[in-house]
């Protein structure tokens, strides 16, 4: 696809472009809404707090269900079909599944061509009669090669008979080990003829049974396009979100689970807000093909810009300080640090070269690496970093208790450590994404914006990661500015994702786009 | 072990009469054999070579597919083809869960990948071989593969 052209979308509003660095109330669309902080300390405008808030440019809205509601969701459209179409629950169950749950097109199948419906879903005349087992004479079964006239066999309509005990490992294969069960094919070769409900319920065996009904509940969501399991290990919620494949490209459904795992609905891969999922997965792809070109870079150690010395990361901050010569430098671009944070900063940018350096072929593969290592590196460091970040909150964790009894701080007003530790993750989640974003961006005065909007959250999280590098002793005397620092790195993140699902969205004459060749 | 029966059937039939171009190189037990396979009309990517096949099979083959690589050693290389790799693993839906039938044996499985080589005209690996090669640590049955089209 030529993309010189695709506009994934678009512009922010020339006002919200104004108001954006103007004051920290986070401008015109996104004064009402109510941070995720509630401390009433924190200082920003909550006073719109008898609203429901409005949901921001980048949230979608979602349900999640648990197991019971997924059950009574069924049992409802079962009862409500069973009634159409004059066909009790059991059988109508079969036939939703039968036709993955589309009332309409099973209602409209039913009325067409009623008896080929009814026989293709097992439920025909021809096997009014239940399935039967039998022992025929002559036969030795194609899959064991045992025979014998005692031998218990089976076969469907289609006429592919095997051993009972064979038919049974290999349902008991498909379901256990494969999960499946609503659509079970004949164990002949090529044969696509399912195993109806009727056959499974005379072969398998009892210790599967619970597993088959779990699973055939489980084909309800499955089959629906409006639902999606939570893919955290052991979850049982399924989440509702009516965000369509075609939209993928405008927009990024992060959902969040009652189990607390945030994804993404569209790809199921944790949340990856701002960067669509076409991109992410372009850009997982390159790293994993990449990966030793680019390995080298993310290693924990580093020298010394200035005295060469050795230096390990242990914390997630950015902000290095050389033990040994006292050298202030940034991990990332091994720049000095004072000039992080003025209008010098470009740790976060690639600055293309001219024309003139980059016009032989090698200059120019050279000058690609480079360009992808510049968004890598930082893209794996925030990855680290929000590693780190943990580690070290999990330390403090353990001296929070300490903190509790030596300063006489109750549990609830130690939280806070708690509450900008889950910011850090969070924000270095988004960071992370926001490079892999940039990667793929064309140059102009948008993406200069979300750099800039990048810039800013990256600095406010640099700012709050130090500070969990502080001994214990002092974080009781941090509390205020922990918490403000936390509320300000929430509210640049709230904007980041704001300005770029705005862009995102809206598509027109001023638009974030894309380098040529990045949805090919 | 599920079906040795069925195996000392096969190998039966395997040391007798098999189709041109394939035959049995050793089965000294009922986990591992190899099959070497040979590409009959003279398609010049795979003339006067002779390739290594070598079977695995699981506890409970041939309800499960067996696990078919084609292995390398000086007189038996891999053979150029859009579905097999460079380290031997092969991705073919026959192979996999969702394309395997247990009526499918070490005989049928040998002739569909002759027959996979002999319609053959390009000279290529999988899309992303070389770091699939490097990076791949996984036994073929656990790769989740994406087939990439299954007419090749
Ligand atoms: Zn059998
Ligand atoms: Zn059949
Ligand atoms: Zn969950
Ligand atoms: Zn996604
Ligand atoms: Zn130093
Ligand atoms: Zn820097």
């Amino acid at each position: 696809m030529d993309s010189e052209d695709e506009v994934i979308s678009v512009a922010s509003s020339e006002e919200m472009m104004e108001d954006q660095d103007s004051d920290l109330s986070m401008g015109g669309d996104y004064s009402d809404v109510d941070l995720d902080v509630d401390d009433p300390d924190v200082g920003f405008e909550t006073q719109d707090k008898d609203i429901k808030p409005k949901r921001r440019p980048y949230e979608v809205e979602f349900n999640i269900y648990g197991p019971a509601d997924i059950q009574s969701h069924q049992d409802q459209q079962i009862d409500e079909v069973s009634a159409i179409l004059g066909q009790p629950p059991e059988a109508t169950a079969i036939l939703l599944r039968h036709t993955r749950w589309n009332k309409e097109r099973l209602i409209e199948i039913y009325m067409d061509k009623q008896d080929t419906l009814l026989e293709e879903a097992g439920l025909g005349k021809s096997l009014a009669k239940l399935p039967e087992l039998k022992k025929v004479k002559g036969f030795v079964c194609e899959i064991c090669c045992e025979d014998g006239p005692d031998l218990k066999t089976f076969s469907m309509k289609c006429g592919h008979r095997f051993c009972l005990d064979c038919y049974r490992q290999y349902l008991a294969q498909k379901i256990q080990e494969e999960g499946e069960a609503a659509r079970i094919k004949c164990p002949g070769d090529g044969c696509n003829k399912i195993v109806d409900s009727k056959s499974l319920d005379l072969l398998v065996t009892e210790d599967l049974k619970d597993r088959y009904q779990v699973l055939l509940t489980r084909t309800y969501v499955d089959d629906k396009e409006n639902l999606k399991w939570c893919p955290a290990p052991n979850c049982e919620y399924a989440v509702d979100c009516r965000v369509k494949q075609r939209d993928l490209n405008k927009t990024v459904p992060t959902v969040h689970c009652t189990c607390g795992h945030h994804f993404c609905f569209g790809c199921t891969l944790n949340d990856h807000q701002p960067a669509p999922c076409s991109l992410v997965k372009k850009w997982l792809k390159k790293c994993e093909d990449d990966s030793e070109t680019a390995n080298w870079i993310s290693a924990n150690t580093k020298e010394c810009p200035k005295c060469h010395s050795t230096i390990e990361k242990n914390g997630g901050c950015n902000h290095m300080t050389c033990r040994k010569c006292k050298h202030e430098f940034c991990w990332m671009c091994m720049g000095v640090w004072s000039e992080h944070g003025t209008s010098w900063y470009n740790c976060n940018r690639f600055e293309e070269k001219s024309g003139s350096e980059a016009r032989d072929a090698q200059a120019k593969s050279r000058q690609s690496l480079e360009r992808y290592l510049h968004y890598y590196n930082r893209y794996a460091n925030h990855e680290q970093s929000a590693k780190l970040d943990k580690d070290i909150y999990l330390k403090t964790e353990k001296k929070m208790t300490q903190l509790q009894s030596s300063s006489g701080m109750s549990w609830i007003e130690v939280q806070f450590l708690d509450a900008a530790s889950q910011a850090l993750q969070q924000c270095r989640q988004t960071l992370k994404w926001t490079y892999a974003f940039a990667y793929y961006l064309a140059r102009n005065n948008l993406t200069e914006i979300f750099e800039d909007n990048q810039k800013d959250l990256e600095l406010a999280v640099e700012n709050l990661s130090e500070m969990f590098e502080k001994p214990t002793d002092q974080l009781s005397g941090l509390k205020v500015e922990m918490m403000d620092k936390t509320a300000y790195c929430t509210r640049r993140r709230i904007i980041l994702l704001s300005d770029t699902a705005e862009n995102l969205k809206n598509g027109g004459a001023h638009s974030l786009r894309l380098r040529p060749g990045s949805f090919d | 072990m599920f079906a040795s029966k069925r195996l000392s059937k096969e190998l039966q039939k395997l040391q007798g009469t098999l189709p041109p171009g394939i035959s049995l190189i050793s089965a000294e037990n009922f986990e591992e054999w190899l099959m070497d396979i040979k590409v009959m009309d003279d398609n010049p990517l795979y003339r006067n070579e002779v390739y290594r096949l070598r079977f695995r099979f699981g506890s409970s083959y041939p309800i499960e597919a067996p696990e078919v690589t084609f292995v390398q050693d000086p007189s038996h290389p891999i053979p150029m083809h859009p579905h097999v790799y460079s380290n031997g693993i092969i991705c073919l839906d026959l192979l996999d869960t969702s394309g395997w039938s247990p009526v499918q044996n070490v005989e049928s499985v040998c002739v569909s990948l002759q027959s996979m080589l002999t319609g053959n005209s390009k000279n290529e690996r999988p899309p992303g071989n070389d770091a699939f090669v490097r990076t791949n640590r996984q036994r073929p049955r656990d790769i989740n593969f994406v087939f990439h089209d299954n007419k090749v």
